[in-house]
């Protein structure tokens, strides 16, 4: 496909989400170009991102509910106990860093753990499969192949990433207030780490704080998986005979990478939950 | 790059996925593992147990054991002094029986002995009688002379 366009064309390509959304222009429509689709503003939706992510979703809760019904305390199957090696790793995490009787607290880590690395996980599907398919079954609909957009990565996509991170932010927000009050949440704001004469630098510190705790989490996650893909993306372009050299050392430490991020964005939305229970 | 509308929708799909995980999913799996770790420590619990009572059914057994291997010691070492007893018994017995005999026998040939004395006597009294009667030509009063001839006779 290199060869059929420009180095950067190919990149831009793999780098434009399948938009679908109101055009200034054109109305309702698939974005034909990242141009359009910028333009589009914010009343537009990412249909490969949304396609993939729900989907993916959709597998985990498949797979997970299927144990579920079936779980049985005697022997499990080989389904049952992947699953359960899962799930008491989330619950050790879990325990070890939140001291706090909360029945969300455990299956949102389940959820943002598998998710998110089954999302990652795309990533290491070769770069080219899955939009090839798309622009095949994009002709096939009738569309202009090379305005047939495809990406598989929805952690590539800063508006999961940032949905996610804003949802972890709301529950950050819920329980700081549940906890401590509207009071005691703005007093925790106001009046730390300097003491009440230094209200106004302590104001800004805390909130300059609590907000990034939400963009660096989304960033985070987004960052990592955007320079990755990026990267196979640029290893596509070499020739083919030579491209195992770079794809396949890249694609084992990838397998780290992923696992490592869904990891940690885990982790941190379980810290920041405690700290958002915890009374001072 | 452009953030729009899909943040909305993974917002929603994200709620979506952590509450049926939350209401359909952590409870049965966590319910079942907890539900297995009881089960476990009640096996080893049970296993522990079983053990304990196998050694003490070792040990009672092996008590059983020893008590009637003492008992039958104890049967065969009366049953041994019985048969012994018994065999004394017999012997003394027998050894009276064969003195009782003995003497019986010894009673008879005395009296045998004292009757053919007897016999002997009388008719050794009887000869002399005769002898003198011949000697003396004359007879004899026997009546008159009884004495004489049983003092002979018990000489004799």
């Amino acid at each position: 496909m290199a060869s059929e366009m420009t180095s950067s064309a190919y990149i831009s390509h793999h780098l434009t989400n399948l938009t679908f959304g109101a055009h200034p222009e054109n109305g309702l429509s698939f974005a034909q170009t990242a141009q359009e689709a910028a333009e589009m503003g914010f009343w537009a939706i990412h249909v490969d991102t949304m396609l993939w992510s729900v989907g993916l979703g959709m597998f985990f809760i498949w797979m997970f509910r299927k144990v579920a019904k079936t779980a049985t305390s005697g022997v499990p199957g080989s389904t049952q106990n992947f699953v359960e090696t899962i799930i008491e790793f989330v619950e050790d995490n879990v325990t070890s860093i939140f001291h706090y009787k909360n029945a969300l607290i455990a299956p949102l880590a389940l959820t943002i753990f598998v998710w998110v690395f089954l999302m990652n996980t795309m990533d290491l599907v070769p770069v080219d499969w899955l939009p090839f398919l798309a622009q095949k079954i994009g002709e096939a609909f009738g569309a202009d192949p090379h305005h047939v957009y495809m990406k598989v990565v929805p952690t590539t996509d800063i508006n999961a990433t940032l949905g996610m991170a804003f949802a972890v932010f709301a529950l950050i927000i819920y329980y700081s207030i549940k906890m401590k009050g509207v009071g005691g949440f703005l007093a925790e704001l106001a009046f730390q780490p300097l003491g009440k004469w230094l209200l106004p630098f302590n104001l800004f510190l805390e909130i300059v704080g609590l907000l990034a705790k939400p963009v660096s989490l989304a960033l985070r996650l987004f960052g990592n998986m955007y320079a990755g893909e990026m990267i196979f993306i640029l290893i596509a372009l070499l020739p083919f005979w030579a491209q195992w050299l770079l794809s396949v050392p890249w694609a084992i430490f990838h397998i780290l990478v992923i696992t490592l991020q869904a990891f940690i964005f885990m982790v941190l939305t379980i810290v920041y939950l405690a700290m958002a229970h915890e009374d001072h | 790059m452009n953030i729009n509308l899909t943040i909305i929708g993974q917002i929603i799909a994200f709620a979506f996925f952590v509450v049926f995980c939350m209401k359909y999913v952590w409870p049965p799996i966590t319910g079942a593992l907890a539900e297995r770790k009881k089960k476990i420590a009640e096996g080893l619990d049970a296993a522990d147990r079983a053990q304990r009572d196998l050694e003490l059914a070792q040990e009672k057994a092996m008590s059983d054991m020893r008590k009637s291997k003492e008992e039958a010691a104890a049967v065969i070492e009366q049953a041994n002094k019985r048969a012994n007893q018994i065999v004394d018994e017999a012997k003394e017995k027998a050894r009276e029986e064969a003195e009782r005999l003995v003497t019986a026998a010894q009673a008879e040939i005395d009296q045998e002995a004292n009757r053919a004395k007897e016999a002997l006597r009388s008719q050794v009294a009887a000869l002399v009688v005769a002898g003198a009667e011949k000697i003396l030509e004359a007879s004899v009063d026997a009546d008159a002379h009884a004495q004489l001839v049983e003092k002979l006779a018990a000489e004799l």
